[in-house]
């Protein structure tokens, strides 16, 4: 990647060790209006953003902050959305063990897709992760458990540690949103840690940091596995959600779709995958009943974020803002 | 940097602050049909659902005691994931009393599964699994127009009478596909046949070479097709082309649609058994209903679907009126109490475990020479009564049904 | 019945030949793919579409104009192939200079454009598109029953291939096109116009893939997604075949359809997945491809 002039990171927004107090008062703002938003909207459709708000976070850091484009992060969304429904329906395990039980396989599956898959770079990355995932789409397709293009359904939502029920829609929304936010936070921690520094200096310079002393595998092993365990989540959650999984969570539109919210949003940005989310799931759900319609919108969203808009939302509204004078 | 960048997702949820929060009302009548618009199925369903559900309504007088019918409608594309939120949305957030069609088991199902956690009513026409009035059976849904277990009964039983005793099935990888399959075998074994082996395609399909091989290999005298629409078509035509039919062998189409012999052709559908809900050439009064349909729909002649659509969705109309109320459960019982008497079911009923029982017929399709014109297709052999077409209440292993 | 290991000699042959077509249509969708990426360095993720297109022209050829196959044969590669043009001179050439991994986001976008709207026009049940009606009918070779089309499909597509090598690898063209590939600025200094050179290319690869649909029509009939799928299967075989040579990748399509085949024969659950799983152990044994040249 280094020899080329741009990164697919977007290099306006720098990040900062601490946030300042206007970024905490911002983030406090925004937390209360998710905490007030099911009075006036949705919450189902709330949810679903917020699941894929996850999924592209997911998914960006491996995008924004190793640089690495994995075109088959559906793979991990579609599978863990599977063993989570399956864990819940036919074992019966409350949610939140369900949910882990989802996260352990992305785990596994990550370790071993990422450990072919960063044999090559760039753009052959790309191809097999995207050949990976169409690997495991037909397995979804086959195993009798997946129920094929019936998909798992009927999930129970079930009681979380056995006590709060989340067959409650409101309920629900809330616990989706305390797991996206603590997802989150881990995913801001990472990025700042010194593990998230050594990241981006491998996005950055891969030679660099191999003369550094630096075992530039291992790292992108680890992120690549972070980044499907977190997919994996959200998957689970849309599993419990829509109390159901199926074929659609592991085709390759959904890992198009995930490459197309971070684009939009703002790669190697923390809150830009979820902006991005937000609004494609608002085009999703404006124009569900309108066909092939949110297709051709997504693929014109995705012309004109490469063609002219490469820093995404977050990055045109912060260069807006440090236009216009104003400091974060 | 970071406060800054939370903007756009302000933005966004400022967006979809337009969503109106779910609220029941009970000053109108809404009924959606969700349907396969665009895809495998749209010529057997579709858009001429959506006419059939209109021409129900109006039938009906457009009000309900004063109160408007309102018709909504949306394509489900054969997903399970899309026809469940779209229900999930149009009962939660527009007000949608009751759904039609529902063509393609897997969406059926993922229907069913919301609709009976909402307490609302699901009507099917179009798919076809029995899992609908078994295992997956609700209070709330009902199956109006045919199911696997009526098309092995009918086509199954004649073919083997004719000589067809060895079988081999090409299936659509899906809960109605394994149960077609199912239904037929037992059928098949049940008058002394045998079945050879059976491979799954995926659905949709478009090239059926590799699965027509291994038919042809297995050396079966029957090549049963359990799938429908343009996989049916598909496997018929490509059969023709690797000379599989020329080479001895059959075919039987288990759910086979008058759409699928008009796109066929009578020269390659002659002699064709099926077995139907509906026929539009049967008697006067399904004559006259089709021809209405027909100048709704460029002059295409409507399916047992199509029909099924308009007798559920009157039927359901007639229940509502009667419980003088809106509630799920209420108009349930109606629709479980009420005969059903119109041009498609003469002498229907309802049973508990939500099958409308009525006469199915077993056709066979007409040579060119035979036919008079366009859509003349079928000659009638003989009625299926209800309770022979469908599979006995006893049998089902729906919890609703008292033993 | 004659049979071979226990399996039935008209189902081996059978199964044997429809992987050699569907290797076919591996060949030439991969040999348009490293055309492409030797010389624009991007890999054309709307291959598929364009695929696709080339079908589509077909078909409203046929029932808009009254045009039949061997007219569109000739006719729907070029239109396609302008299309491409336009495409490469108006979005791609803005992209050289960034990162590769935006032109192939930008050809993903172009894909879901372009499958959306054929969508949205002509549905997903598909066309049927007649087989011509010199090419109808079926040779009985004894051990199985030949349709004449499907033959034609696998030597067209042989031809086409061959010819493309030649043209590459014996030519004065192909060897300006040898040297692009190497060192565009030098070869610019010596005079060839690269920046026109790229655009025809990218035209070329395009109209190969158009012609690799039109000869699909028959078989598969016309359908939006009949691109996408065969699309990602594509990128499997250029991944095992690597994309360093035009002989490799038309080879690796047409052995892996035969792979394909087998697979049908022998173990069918495993056909859809096999050629992914090849390319597991390719990764594994030899990353950069069987005919690769590095990273």
């Amino acid at each position: 990647m280094a020899k080329h002039d741009v990164t697919l990171t977007a290099p306006a927004v720098t990040s900062q060790a601490k946030p300042s107090s206007r970024q905490t008062a911002f983030v406090l703002a925004l937390l209360a209006l998710a905490l007030l938003a099911p009075l006036g909207i949705y919450p189902v459709f709330l949810m679903k953003a917020l699941c894929f708000a996850l999924f592209a976070s997911a998914f960006n850091l491996l995008l924004g902050y190793v640089g690495l484009l994995s075109f088959g992060h559906a793979m991990f969304f579609g599978w863990s959305a599977y063993v989570t429904a399956h864990a819940a329906k036919e074992w019966g395990l409350t949610p939140e063990l369900a949910i882990l039980a989802g996260m352990a396989l992305s785990a596994v599956m990550g370790t071993v897709v990422g450990w072919l898959a960063i044999r090559r770079q760039g753009i052959y990355f790309a191809m097999i992760t995207l050949a990976l995932a169409q690997l495991m789409f037909f397995l979804a397709v086959q195993a009798p458990f997946t129920h094929g293009e019936d998909g798992i359904q009927g999930v129970p939502r079930g009681r979380l540690f056995g006590l709060i029920d989340l067959s409650d829609t409101v309920t629900m929304y809330y616990f989706v949103l305390a797991v996206f936010v603590a997802a989150l936070l881990f995913l801001y921690r990472v990025v700042h840690s010194p593990f998230g520094q050594i990241l981006k200096a491998i996005r950055d310079n891969e030679p660099r940091a191999v003369s550094l002393g630096y075992q530039v595998e291992r790292y992108k092993l680890l992120a690549f596995v972070l980044s499907a365990t977190l997919a994996g989540l959200a998957g689970s959650l849309k599993s419990l959600v829509f109390q159901l999984a199926s074929l659609a969570d592991v085709h390759w539109h959904a890992s198009g779709e995930v490459v197309l919210m971070t684009l939009l949003g703002g790669v190697g940005t923390v809150f830009g995958p979820t902006a991005g989310a937000f609004l494609v799931v608002t085009i999703q759900n404006t124009f569900a009943e309108a066909g092939s319609w949110v297709t051709i919108i997504q693929g014109v969203i995705f012309v004109v974020c490469v063609l002219a808009f490469r820093s995404g939302i977050v990055g045109v509204v912060a260069r807006f803002l440090k236009k216009h004078g104003i400091q974060a | 940097m970071l406060t800054k960048a939370l903007t756009g997702a302000v933005a966004a949820l400022a967006l979809m602050a337009g969503t109106a929060h779910a609220q029941y009302s009970d000053n109108k009548i809404k009924i959606g049909v969700l349907t396969d618009l665009s895809g495998t199925y749209s010529d057997l369903a579709g858009q001429g659902s959506v006419a059939a559900a209109q021409m129900a309504i109006e039938d009906f007088g457009g009000k309900l005691n004063g109160m408007p019918i309102e018709l909504v409608s949306a394509d489900h594309q054969n997903k399970a994931d899309i026809a469940s939120s779209i229900a999930r949305k149009w009962y939660d957030t527009e007000q949608v009393d009751a759904i039609f069609d529902l063509v393609t088991t897997a969406a059926a199902v993922a229907v069913r599964e919301v609709s009976r956690e909402k307490g609302r009513i699901d009507m099917n026409s179009g798919a076809g699994s029995t899992v609908l009035t078994n295992d997956k059976c609700s209070p709330t849904g009902f199956h109006w127009t045919y199911d696997v277990y009526a098309m092995a009964v009918g086509t199954g039983n004649a073919v083997v009478k004719q000589g067809g005793d060895s079988w081999f099935f090409l299936t659509a990888d899906y809960a109605f596909g394994h149960d077609l399959e199912a239904q037929t075998a037992r059928v098949v074994k049940a008058n002394g046949g045998t079945v050879k082996g059976a491979v799954r395609h995926p659905f949709p399909n478009s090239d059926f070479s590799s699965f027509l091989l291994q038919a042809q290999a297995s050396g079966a005298k029957i090549i049963g097709l359990a799938n429908a629409g343009s996989d049916t078509i598909n496997a018929i035509k490509q059969a023709k082309e690797f000379g599989i039919t020329q080479g001895g062998q059959s075919l039987a189409g288990l759910l086979v649609f008058i759409s699928d012999v008009h796109s066929l052709g009578l020269e390659t559908a002659q002699g064709m058994m099926l077995t139907t809900g509906y026929y539009w050439d049967r008697d006067d009064a399904s004559r006259t209903w089709a021809k209405r349909w027909s100048e709704r729909m460029k002059g295409r002649m409507p399916t047992m679907v199509h029909a099924g659509v308009y007798s559920s969705v009157l039927h359901y109309l007639r229940s509502i009126q009667a419980a003088k109320t809106d509630e799920g459960a209420k108009v349930a019982e109606q629709i479980r109490t009420l005969p059903i008497k119109d041009f498609f079911a003469v002498n229907g009923k309802v049973r508990a475990d939500g099958r409308m029982v009525h006469d199915m017929y077993l056709a066979k399709v007409k040579t060119p020479a035979e036919s008079k014109g366009p859509w003349d297709y079928y000659n009638i052999l003989r009625t299926i009564p209800g309770d022979e077409a469908f599979k006995p209440l006893a049998d089902s292993t729906c919890p609703l049904v008292k033993k | 019945m004659t049979t071979i290991f226990g399996i039935p000699a008209a189902a081996l042959f059978g199964q044997l030949l429809l992987g050699l077509i569907n290797g076919a249509f591996y060949a030439m969708l991969s040999l348009g793919l490293a055309l492409i990426f030797g010389l624009l360095n991007i890999i054309n993720f709307s291959h598929g579409a364009q695929y696709m297109m080339g079908a589509f022209v077909a078909w409203l050829l046929l029932t808009y104009a009254g045009a039949g196959y061997w007219v569109a044969l000739a006719v729907a590669p070029v239109l396609v192939a302008v299309v491409g043009i336009v495409i490469e001179r108006t979005m791609l050439s803005r992209l050289y200079k960034l990162d590769h991994l935006y032109g192939l986001l930008l050809t993903f976008g172009l894909a879901l454009i372009i499958e959306g709207a054929f969508r949205q026009l002509y549905g997903i049940s598909g066309m049927p598109y007649a087989v011509p009606k010199e090419l109808a009918g079926g040779w009985n070779l004894g051990f199985m029953y030949l349709p004449i089309y499907r033959g034609w499909v696998v030597l067209a597509s042989a031809v086409l291939c061959l010819g493309t090598w030649f043209a590459i690898e014996k030519t004065k063209l192909g060897a300006y096109l040898r040297a692009a590939t190497e060192n565009p600025a030098l070869v610019q200094a010596m005079g060839v116009n690269v920046p026109v050179m790229i655009t025809l290319t990218y035209g070329f690869g395009v109209a190969l893939a158009a012609f690799a649909g039109v000869l699909a029509a028959p078989v598969y009939s016309v359908n939006p997604m009949m691109g996408s799928n065969l699309i990602i299967v594509v990128f499997a075989v250029v991944v095992i075949g690597g994309m360093g040579s035009i002989m490799g990748s038309v080879l690796t399509g047409f052995l892996l359809g035969l792979l394909e085949g087998l697979t049908k024969v022998f173990y069918p659950e495993a056909a859809a997945t096999v050629i992914f799983m090849v390319m597991v152990v390719v990764l594994l044994v030899k990353p950069a491809g069987l005919f690769g040249k590095g990273a």
